[in-house]
């Protein structure tokens, strides 16, 4: 439970001095583009692009070292149960067969299948690097103006800030239920037998619901105090003005994300790209 | 009993979806049970979403889902999974239509609302997880239908139980701790 959650630290480069709403603009962009497109080349190339802004801004692998693990874990079973559950996918969107060699049964190795596992797997890959730029270059106290700025009402974003100014707290909340609940004898280690584990589990999360409605009343009664969603529109403390190197962020990643669109439109007139015919 | 609109925002909704979400996030991470099934867990966290559904109506529900496992998503992967994301989003909103039907605030939860409650929750469930997770993959992903579908199913699964065993009880308790009506009497 020692997880930092979000190991934002402050720096002075180009990606952390621009807006949060820009980066979270960019950021959608992009991994929108990721989603739509089907092509490889289209998406190693916005992998490219994301790890050099990943360079610039001066992220160090141990802030990522936990998040690159359980990424792998999730892409290498997620590769795995693929071609366990359906060995042809490949072979029925490509429309073509190039076998290299059977394994057993139903089970062969086929080009199309490789290709277009390759591709999943970079397309779930490409992404990370574009998620963890926003989380650890963006204060989380700018990403409810960012939210807002995209058109979100800010009384949902105004409980993104919550969540996150309160997770810390609820974190600790727990530990400490979880300690003396330990301290009277509720063993919380593996050892516990399965059917005991829920109602472990339950013992630390009703102590912590009911502290939680409790702030709740207290937190709600001091917004409405200070006037809290009386109007249509608020501002932010944290939030920044748009400077050059924000506009031209924007139009970059709007850039690629219409070339990628275009590129299945024009050039594979699908949304796959496909080299075996 | 107050008149309950379904979709009403007040500032307690607000305040209840951000702690509900930051709620959910914790125990998404770290609080799963291990079920007989390997490398899947009972997610105690959709026990917190039915939970607060029932209590504060369907956009907390949905909002907390949604932003709970987006971010413990992007504190874990570093990139939250959106169909995934979506899906949860979903099941919590409709969770929350519990909110119009179940009343944990008069002092006891009746067998009648619990079985709505679960009702509720076994739909939600199975839209959620058999419908818009699968359909989402296949659309972004182009998973293998078979593949979503298996999965979808074990969540469902999974995601039902929990829900039942943990939102149920979690209603069961808050109504104990509410003042039951006419439960003062005159003494004579």
């Amino acid at each position: 439970m020692k997880l930092k959650v979000f190991s934002y630290n402050s720096k002075d480069t180009p990606i952390h001095k621009m807006s949060g709403l820009t980066k979270f603009i960019c950021f959608l962009f992009l991994t929108f583009a990721v989603m739509f497109s089907f092509d490889i080349r289209a998406i190693i190339g916005i992998m490219f692009f994301s790890l050099w802004i990943f360079k610039l801004s001066e992220i160090k692998f141990s802030q990522i070292r936990l998040m690159v693990i359980y990424v792998a874990i999730f892409l290498v079973t997620n590769f795995i149960l693929s071609y366990l559950f359906s060995p042809e996918e490949g072979v029925n969107i490509y429309g073509t067969r190039h076998e290299l060699f059977v394994l057993f049964g139903k089970y062969s190795i086929t080009l199309e299948q490789f290709f277009y596992q390759l591709t999943k797997t970079m397309k779930y890959a490409s992404v990370v690097p574009l998620g963890m730029i926003f989380l650890l270059t963006t204060n989380p106290s700018e990403f409810a103006s960012a939210l807002s700025g995209i058109g979100i009402s800010y009384k949902a974003a105004y409980a993104v800030s919550l969540t996150l100014r309160y997770f810390p707290d609820i974190q600790r909340d727990y530990n400490n239920i979880s300690m003396a609940q330990q301290a009277r004898g509720l063993d919380m280690s593996k050892k516990a037998k399965i059917s005991h584990r829920f109602k472990n589990a339950l013992l630390i999360i009703i102590p912590l619901i009911l502290s939680t409605l409790e702030r709740v009343n207290s937190i709600s009664n001091a917004m409405d105090l200070r006037g809290f969603g009386k109007h249509k529109k608020r501002t932010w403390y944290t939030g920044k003005p748009f400077e050059r190197l924000d506009w031209i962020a924007i139009a970059v990643s709007a850039a690629i994300f219409l070339a990628t669109i275009a590129l299945s439109v024009f050039v594979n007139h699908s949304r796959f790209y496909n080299p075996f015919i | 009993m107050e008149n309950k609109k379904l979709f009403s925002v007040s500032t307690k909704t607000i305040v209840a979806t951000g702690l509900g979400a930051a709620i959910f996030m914790l125990l998404f991470m770290f609080v799963k049970v291990p079920s007989p099934v390997p490398e899947t867990n009972f997610q105690t966290a959709y026990g917190i979403a039915g939970f607060f559904g029932a209590l504060f109506g369907p956009i907390a529900g949905g909002l907390i889902a949604f932003i709970g496992h987006a971010l413990s998503d992007f504190a874990q992967y570093g990139a939250p999974w959106w169909s995934w994301v979506v899906a949860s989003g979903v099941s919590g909103f409709i969770f929350g239509l519990a909110y119009k039907y179940v009343d944990a605030e008069k002092g006891e939860l009746t067998v009648k609302d619990a079985v709505i409650f679960n009702v509720i929750q076994i739909i939600g469930n199975i839209i959620a997880w058999l419908v818009v997770a699968p359909l989402l993959d296949i659309v972004i992903y182009a998973e293998a239908v078979n593949l979503v579908f298996a999965q979808g199913a074990i969540a469902a699964l999974m995601n039902a139980i929990s829900c039942g065993v943990i939102g149920t009880i979690l209603l069961f308790i808050y109504a104990k701790t509410r003042t039951k009506k006419g439960s003062l009497n005159k003494k004579n």
